[in-house]
Parts: structure tokens; sequence; C-alpha cells
């Protein structure tokens, strides 16, 4: 009786959580006349127009703005992932003079608020003459800027036994040798969960992309839904909605294929710290 | 005897050479990050520091900025508008973190024990932490909180536009926050798993109760966790921006009462074009957070256990 009460309790929670979501989702496909002031999770006359609309509801079509997201983010994952992976392999890995102080230095940029940096990155960036484009968003990733990922990849590495590092300097492998055939095809699982998070973030990113991006052209999908806050009237809410759940499908997408890794990346960045 | 010096030689020689091989690997492997840490990170900082003693506008040519001194400084003690956005990033960080995270440790526990569906159930609650930074959903909790939106409709209220209402602003930025509890939960979730089940089974043979179970055990084992959480939260707490700026327009509106630091650290810098004052914001903003950090650290001693009987 109680464990029935207890699972009670738990959809009931999560009946709320859930509820903005699918209120969004609904909300997406109802005609204008049944938006305003609607509580239903199913809409009485679903119609699918919003998506159409909204899709083209600025002087750009959000195709453009979806290619720019993508890009950006496809890059970011990349560059990401190679960056910090290097760097974790000779934190994690190699013995070498001021490794200790680099280390310390790499944490104290964990916990440092990006906002600070803000402010002379875009004066370097525009000193660059790289406003407008995408190298302030991606040149930083290109350098293992987010220690985040150095970190979780670190304590990846130091999971894996020392023993096969030494099998294969008997074999007559060198550092970059052992970084190839050990560390890498082993820290795969590491890559994996910093390229999903990278992503996400990118994806969800709006203060980075809505300071470096202008032209309509060249904006991304979060800075474009922006742009809903300027139009006003009860018929742009459909729209509105509508590319707001597509917005959130590649990020929905990504939960859906790998939630068990997200959990368990959080676990190993949470925990051992 | 003939072992040794056989080995002996070769050893010695290749050892030293290994070693600088692998030391200067080191340096090959570091160099994006070390490049990193000096153009992206240190040398920045150091630029936004001096920019903070200038006048610095974005428009006019370097050659025409004048340093001010301190008076980037003194112009925050007297700044109204400053004077609101620390107190609203503090009210939100005090009033959302402590209910975010006590969410996250209450649904924790009951799922710790639930053996059905919990998979489901930490993947579901864990979505809106996902969802809920982007702006799309921010969009959609402005729709909410509207005047005829779901919120008013579903409980039947004849209530106000929140979003328009100062003294609810916040609040329904501290209930987004709070939506997303499910990455701490998953964190704590963890925690629990480490607690030793024979603790409870001890616990409870010498007659304790449930509550007194969880204040004696399951606080004092999941201490470091709850410290590792509160301390990411708070961070965490002290930089929200999207969501804030969506929700008043851009604008930390009604008069001010959205205006969290970051907010008007962007309208100070991207509408204003103040760049040294805004550098002195950031500064300022640094510093707080480091404060607040070490003093979170320096608590931890006092309630964070790594007990080894835990």
């Amino acid at each position: 009786m109680k464990k029935a009460a207890k699972l009670a309790a738990l959809l009931a929670l999560l009946a709320v959580v859930l509820y903005p979501l699918l209120w969004m989702l609904a909300t997406s496909f109802k005609p204008d006349n049944e938006i305003v002031g609607s509580v239903s999770l199913w809409p009485k006359e679903p119609t699918g127009k919003h998506y159409p609309e909204g899709w083209s509801a600025m002087d750009v079509s959000f195709s453009t703005f979806f290619r720019n997201s993508a890009v950006i983010a496809g890059i970011t994952v990349v560059a990401n992932c190679l960056s910090c992976l290097l760097a974790a392999y000779a934190f994690a890995r190699l013995r070498f003079r001021g490794r200790g102080v680099f280390f310390a230095a790499m944490i104290g940029t964990l916990l440092l608020p990006g906002h600070v940096l803000i402010v002379p990155h875009y004066i370097l960036f525009n000193f660059f003459g790289w406003i407008d484009t995408t190298l302030p968003l991606i040149v930083p990733k290109m350098l293992a800027t987010e220690a985040f990922f150095v970190f979780l990849m670190v304590q990846f590495m130091r999971g894996i036994p020392r023993e096969l590092d030494d099998a294969a300097r008997i074999d007559g492998a060198g550092p970059y040798q052992l970084f190839w055939r050990i560390i890498l095809p082993l820290s795969r699982p590491a890559l994996v969960t910093s390229a999903i998070f990278s992503f996400i973030w990118t994806w969800n990113d709006f203060f980075t992309q809505l300071i470096y991006l202008n032209d309509l052209k060249n904006i991304t999908v979060p800075v474009a839904l922006r742009n809903f806050l300027d139009s006003t009237g009860q018929t742009s809410l459909g729209p509105m909605f509508a590319m707001s759940v597509l917005s959130l499908l590649p990020v929905f997408a990504f939960f859906v294929a790998f939630q068990r890794m997200l959990v368990q990346g959080i676990n190993t960045t949470g925990l051992k710290g | 005897v003939v072992k040794p010096s056989a080995a002996g030689p070769p050893a010695a020689h290749t050892k030293p050479v290994k070693k600088r091989r692998e030391g200067i690997a080191g340096y090959v492997f570091l160099t994006p990050w070390m490049l990193g840490l000096l153009g992206i990170t240190a040398v920045p900082m150091l630029g936004s520091l001096v920019l903070s003693f200038t006048n610095y506008d974005l428009l006019s040519p370097f050659s025409e900025v004048e340093w001010v001194g301190p008076k980037n400084y003194v112009r925050l003690l007297s700044d109204p508008h400053y004077g609101h956005a620390v107190r609203v990033t503090l009210v939100f960080a005090l009033v959302a973190v402590p209910l975010k995270l006590s969410a996250a440790l209450g649904v924790a526990v009951l799922l710790n024990r639930e053996r059905r569906f919990t998979g489901w159930f930490r993947g579901l609650f864990y979505l809106p932490s996902l969802l809920g930074g982007s702006v799309a959903l921010a969009l959609v909790w402005r729709a909410m909180w509207s005047r005829d939106g779901a919120f008013n409709s579903l409980f039947g209220l004849d209530g106000p536009n929140w979003i328009n209402e100062p003294d609810y602003a916040l609040g329904t930025l501290v209930v987004l926050a709070v939506w997303q509890f499910g990455a701490p939960m998953v964190i704590f979730l963890a925690g629990l798993k480490q607690i030793p089940t024979e603790l409870y089974e001890a616990a409870s043979v010498d007659g304790a109760n449930k509550w007194r179970s969880f204040w004696h055990i399951t606080l004092p084992g999941l201490s470091p966790v709850i410290f590792f959480n509160l301390v990411l939260e708070t961070i965490h707490g002290f930089q929200g921006f999207t969501s804030a700026y969506v929700i008043s327009g851009g604008t930390g509106g009604p008069v001010d009462s959205t205006l969290m630091y970051t907010l008007y650290l962007y309208k100070t810098g991207w509408s204003e074009y103040q760049m040294g004052y805004a550098s002195a914001m950031a500064w300022v903003f640094l510093v707080a957070i480091a404060i607040i950090t070490a003093v979170l650290f320096s608590t931890g001693k006092f309630w964070v256990h790594y007990g080894d009987n835990t």
C-alpha cells in the first residue's frame, strides 16, 4: 500500500514536470482561436499550419537558422572533443615539468564564470574583424577552453589500467603511439559523453550567439526564436510554439538516443571530483 | 652477475631519453590548451582588468581611450540599476538554489527505493534540465504565465500577467529554475547508491525510524554530493541570463525585477557600449563568485563528511 502511494506521488510529480513540455507541443498544433487560455494537452481541431508559417515568419527562413546552428554545433563538437582529449592525455598520463601547476590552472578555470571574459573577448574578436562570423564561437573550442571536458576526460583516463601502457611501452611504443593505440580507442565512452554534452550546450547556447551574430543570414535558431519577442499579437503565438518545438527536437533526439550515457556522464564528473 | 651488467648501461642510457621524450610530448599535447589558457583566458582577463579603469566605449578608436582610475568601481556604488541587479541575483540564487536542491534530494530519495520504472522516472525528470536553459522553453514560460496563459487558466485564477508584475516576475524565473531539478537529482541518486544498506539495517535494528535514518545516515553520507551540487548550482544560479532575458524581453523589467547581474552587464556593454563600466562589473562579479565559493568551501569543513564509515 505504501509502495503504491509512493508510485502515485512520483507519477503526479512527473505529470507536473512534463506538463509544460506537452502543453508546448499541443499548443503548436492548436488553431489560433484555441491557443488563448487553453490548458488542454490535446488540440480540438489539430492543425499543422503553424509549422510552415513559423518556418518562413522572418525574411530569412528557418532552414538558414537551422543550418547555421548545425554548422556551429558540429564544428564545436569536433574541435572541443579533439583539443580537450589532447590536453587530458597530457594531464592524465605524461610526466613533464610544470604539470601540477598547469593542472591547478585548469581546475581554476573550471569554476571561472564565462561572463567575466565576455567583454574582453568581444573587444578582441572585434579587433580581429570576426564579428558576425562563426570564428568567435569556434576558435576558443579548438583551444580546449572548456575545462569541464578536460576534467571529464582526465577522470576517465585515470581509470584506464596503467598495465596497458606498460605493455605497449615494452613493445617500444612512445607517448604518441601510446595515445594513438591505447588511450584514444579506450577513451571512446568519454568522447561520446563529451560530444553529446558539447552538442546540447552549443545548440542551446544563447548569450554568445546573441552577441557575436547580427545579420539575419548568420544567426542561429535560439537568436532567431528571440525575434518572436518583437512580434506582438496572438497570431504569432502558434508559429512561435511550432518553431520552439522544432528547435528542441535535436536535443530531444540526443536525449532519447543517449539517455544512459548522459546520466553516467554527470555521475563520473560529479562524484569523483 | 652477468645479467645486471648486460642490462645496466642501456637502461641507464635510455631512461633519461625516454623521460625527455615524454616531457616534450607533454608540451606537444598541451599546446592547444596552453594557447587557450593564454589567449582566451589569461590575457583577456588582464585586459578586462585594465579596461575596467578606462572609459572604453567600443565605438571610438583605442587612441581616445582615457584612463579614469577607479571611477567605474565608484559608480557601481551609486548606480541604482546595479543595486537592483545585485539584489535580484542574490534573491534568485538564495531562493532558487535551495528549492531546486531540496526538490532534487526529495525526488532522489523517493526514487532510490523505487524498483519499478526507475530508469524511466530518472530520465523523464532529467529531461527539463536539458531543455530548460533554451530560448524555446523561456518563450513557452512567458506564454504560460501571461494573463490568459495556462497557469491562470489551469487554476481558474483571474490572475495577472505574472511576468509583468514586479513582485512576481522573478518568481516565474525561480519556478523555471526549480523545474530543472533533474540534473542534481541524478547526482543525488548516484550518491545514495554509495551509502551501504547495512547502515540502514543496523539503524532499524536499533529502533531508528525513517526520519532518524534520513537525518543521521542519508544526510551525512550524502553531504559530499550535496556540497558538490550546492557549489555547482550556486555558481550556475548567479550566471542566469537566457531565461531572464527572454521573459523580460531583454529589459530586465518590470522595474528591474528580473535584472539578473549578467543581463545588466549585457545591457551595459551591448546596448550602451560602456565596455569599461561593464568590465568593472565583470571583475566585481568574478571576485564575488570567488568569495562565495571560498565561503562555501570553508563552511564545508563543518558539515561535509568524507568519512570512511559511509
